[in-house]
């Protein structure tokens, strides 16, 4: 375990003397990424803004590579600290260059004069983020895409060793949510950068965070690794969400099933399965899977949309008892959907419950 | 980077003549002209008795200088709130100033005193800091820049209001010199009167140029200022100071001159391209010192011997380009 780089003790933080979260403990190293995560106006925003110094603390300390940042003077934790906030930034007649300049404010002398070698480090910081075509460009006339990397390149030519930032893929597109997490990753490997963030999307944070802190109205609920976090159930008890679920494993959301008795079979299996689930959940129409494989690709789609599902154990062949269980459900349904075309020892059943399908007239091509 | 600068010593450059040019001709003309050979001569031997030492020059002198300090103040209170439309006149402060000035005349003079120029500068900043209290006790609550202004204007309004109310009951003697005042003008200024607005200003703008770094950051937003290293509470506090005791200043010896603090830093802005603090406190200075001495101009000569009061002139050049920035600013909020 690396040594702790940010650290809070007991932090208490809220708004005019008035906590809304106590007893926060956070340890973060270097060349780490902490993400908070957790439902809007949980106080992820109000953490962050008090980490930063910019909200007081209502009780307790944060300590910067052990030292208390209160007694820190507004230089040296600019030196060590710096961040990617979420308030709309749109200075009048800047360059992104100049943005980026901005940056180098704790290190330039009483009139803030950037010297030759300031120049190189905001050049240096634009092109680590793939904007060094930018730099001539008026900052308020970029895309948002582009602001927040010219934003995060800002934000590293202050040279910190703790970035802090905001949601700062909110408003994105998926290109450029993907670019600047793929950034920050590089960052964090290559300047030793430990990293706290706030993120709304859970597939990125599951999938970028070291650890994870989950905050939740008046308390940090739980923190700790993206196996120990992401859970099924924990997430959907985290937001409060009573409707859907939530896949652990791949991150992804699925909407609520269609209610009712099953209507349609689907004979899937190897990803064939999950468009014709998606189709009938969308139009409404309450359905039954089989014969699925636990480890199968569409199951835990199946599981999540169908109104039942037969299923295998995992890695064993299609056997007799579930092929049972199969042709009963089918039977109870009018119609029969198989988009699966390739079959061979390991589902042999599903293409006898195809034929079977076929004598009774109930097979159909498509919706 | 180097182009930018280039461009900057040409625009100061054509300040710096532009103002030689019109500080010549504005002691050349007026209701007795002179030619420039004149002038020249004139001011070979300092301090000859005569219109050109007694009052064309210290007057030109005092439309420079405060003409500088409004836009400069106008340029620092446009930082602060974030907002191209703000400066002291329309956010109440220089009638604010105005009203604290009156009394302080009123109740001087009537005492049979004569009022100073301390007393006066004293005055109109104690006024320009409630009228700014209450520009500050109205931004918490509304975040709305637009909003705010129609506050200011209120203030401007009920400032006046009062200040009417004072000039039409004050003493017959008093009216006359506080009448002319409270349209502002700046004929009748004396050299002891430049010598203090000369102090007051140049201090304070020196202060500003000082804290062109900090400004600077703070054009970024108040979150990544603090998260750069400006100690962003005292830094307020600095600012709102300097933009009041220069504001206040102008006031003080030439009565509430308005659009200045507006017009010429979003002129200079568009002149310069850029919003360096750097560059803009001096390039500020320099242009305010050029609008007002070519509106002064305009007030002394064009209906001669009737002289207009100063903000009527620089109305009708300033209120265009106040106009045209909450034009342009609407649709671009639109658009983003």
């Amino acid at each position: 375990m690396r040594e702790v780089y940010l650290r809070t003790e007991d932090l208490a933080v809220g708004y005019g003397g008035r906590p809304l979260i106590r007893e926060i403990r956070l340890e973060l190293a270097r060349g780490q990424i902490m993400t908070l995560i957790g439902p809007n106006g949980a106080g992820k925003s109000t953490i962050l803004k008090s980490v930063i110094r910019q909200l007081e603390p209502v009780g307790g300390a944060v300590y910067l590579d052990g030292r208390d940042m209160a007694g820190l003077s507004e230089r040296e934790t600019a030196r060590r600290m710096s961040v990617l906030m979420t308030s709309h930034v749109r200075p009048e007649l800047m360059t992104c260059e100049d943005v980026v300049a901005t940056g180098r404010y704790p290190y330039t002398g009483r009139l803030g004069i950037l010297g030759r070698e300031d120049w190189e480090k905001v050049e240096e910081c634009l092109a680590l983020v793939q904007a060094s075509d930018l730099a001539e460009r008026d900052f308020s006339r970029i895309s948002d895409g582009q602001r927040q990397r010219v934003l995060l390149a800002r934000a590293l030519c202050q040279e910190p060793e703790v970035l802090v930032l905001d949601e700062p893929t909110s408003f994105l597109d998926i290109r450029h949510k993907l670019e600047l997490l793929a950034i920050l990753k590089d960052m964090v490997r290559s300047r030793d950068l430990a990293v706290v963030m706030s993120l709304h999307e859970l597939d990125l944070a599951q999938k970028i965070s070291d650890y994870v802190v989950c905050v939740r109205g008046d308390r940090i609920e739980r923190q700790g690794t993206p196996e120990d976090i992401f859970t099924a159930d924990y997430m959907m008890a985290l937001y409060g969400a009573a409707r859907g679920s939530y896949n652990a494993l791949f991150g992804s959301l699925e909407l609520e099933p269609a209610g009712g008795a099953p209507r349609v079979f689907v004979i899937g299996g190897g990803g064939a399965g999950i468009p014709v689930y998606r189709r009938l959940q969308r139009l409404g129409t309450p359905f039954a899977a089989g014969v699925l494989q636990e480890n199968d690709v569409d199951y835990p789609v199946a599981a999540a949309l169908a109104a039942e599902v037969v299923g295998e154990r995992r890695f064993q062949p299609v056997g007799e008892d579930a092929f049972r269980r199969a042709a009963a459900v089918m039977e109870r349904c009018g119609l029969v959907l198989c988009p699966l075309e390739d079959f061979g020892p390991m589902n042999e059943k599903n293409r006898l419950l195809r034929e079977m399908a076929r004598e009774a007239g109930k097979l159909r091509d498509g919706l | 980077m180097r182009k930018a600068w280039i461009r900057y010593c040409a625009c100061f450059g054509l300040l710096a003549v532009l103002l030689a040019v019109l500080l010549v001709w504005n002691v050349c003309a007026g209701s007795v002209d002179f030619t420039a050979a004149e002038v020249l001569a004139a001011l070979a031997s300092p301090m000859a008795p005569g219109i050109i030492w007694g009052i064309r020059l210290p007057r030109v002198l005092a439309a420079a200088i405060l003409g500088g300090a409004l836009s400069v103040s106008g340029f620092l209170l446009q930082t602060f709130f974030a907002n191209p439309i703000a400066g002291p006149f329309v956010l109440g402060i220089s009638s604010g100033a105005k009203l604290a000035v009156s009394l302080v005349m009123i109740f001087l003079l009537s005492r049979g005193g004569t009022a100073g120029s301390m007393a006066l500068i004293a005055g109109a900043f104690a006024g320009s800091m409630l009228s700014m209290g209450f520009i500050l006790l109205l931004s918490r609550r509304v975040k709305q820049m637009s909003m705010l202004v129609v506050g200011g204007v209120m203030i401007g309004h009920i400032c006046s209001a009062v200040t009417d109310f004072l000039v039409t009951f004050a003493d017959d003697s008093n009216i006359v010199n506080l009448h002319n005042w409270s349209m502002g003008s700046f004929s009748g200024t004396s050299w002891d009167s430049v010598g203090v607005m000369s102090w007051v200003v140049f201090l304070s703008l020196g202060l500003a140029f000082l804290l062109s770094k900090p400004i600077g950051a703070y054009q970024m937003g108040e979150v990544y200022a603090q998260n750069m290293g400006v100690n962003v509470k005292r830094f307020r506090v600095e600012l709102i100071l300097l933009s009041s005791i220069l504001s206040a200043c102008v006031t003080a010896f030439a009565g509430p001159v308005s659009f200045v603090g507006i017009a010429v830093p979003h002129l200079i802005k568009s002149l310069f391209r850029t919003a360096k603090p750097i560059v803009m406190i001096p390039a500020c200075f320099l242009g305010g010192a050029v609008f007002c001495l070519g509106c002064d101009l305009i007030a002394r000569t064009v209906f001669a011997p009737t002289e207009l009061n100063i903000s009527s002139v620089t109305a009708v050049f300033g209120a265009p380009v106040v106009i045209y920035l909450m034009a342009s600013r609407k649709s671009g909020r639109v658009r983003g």
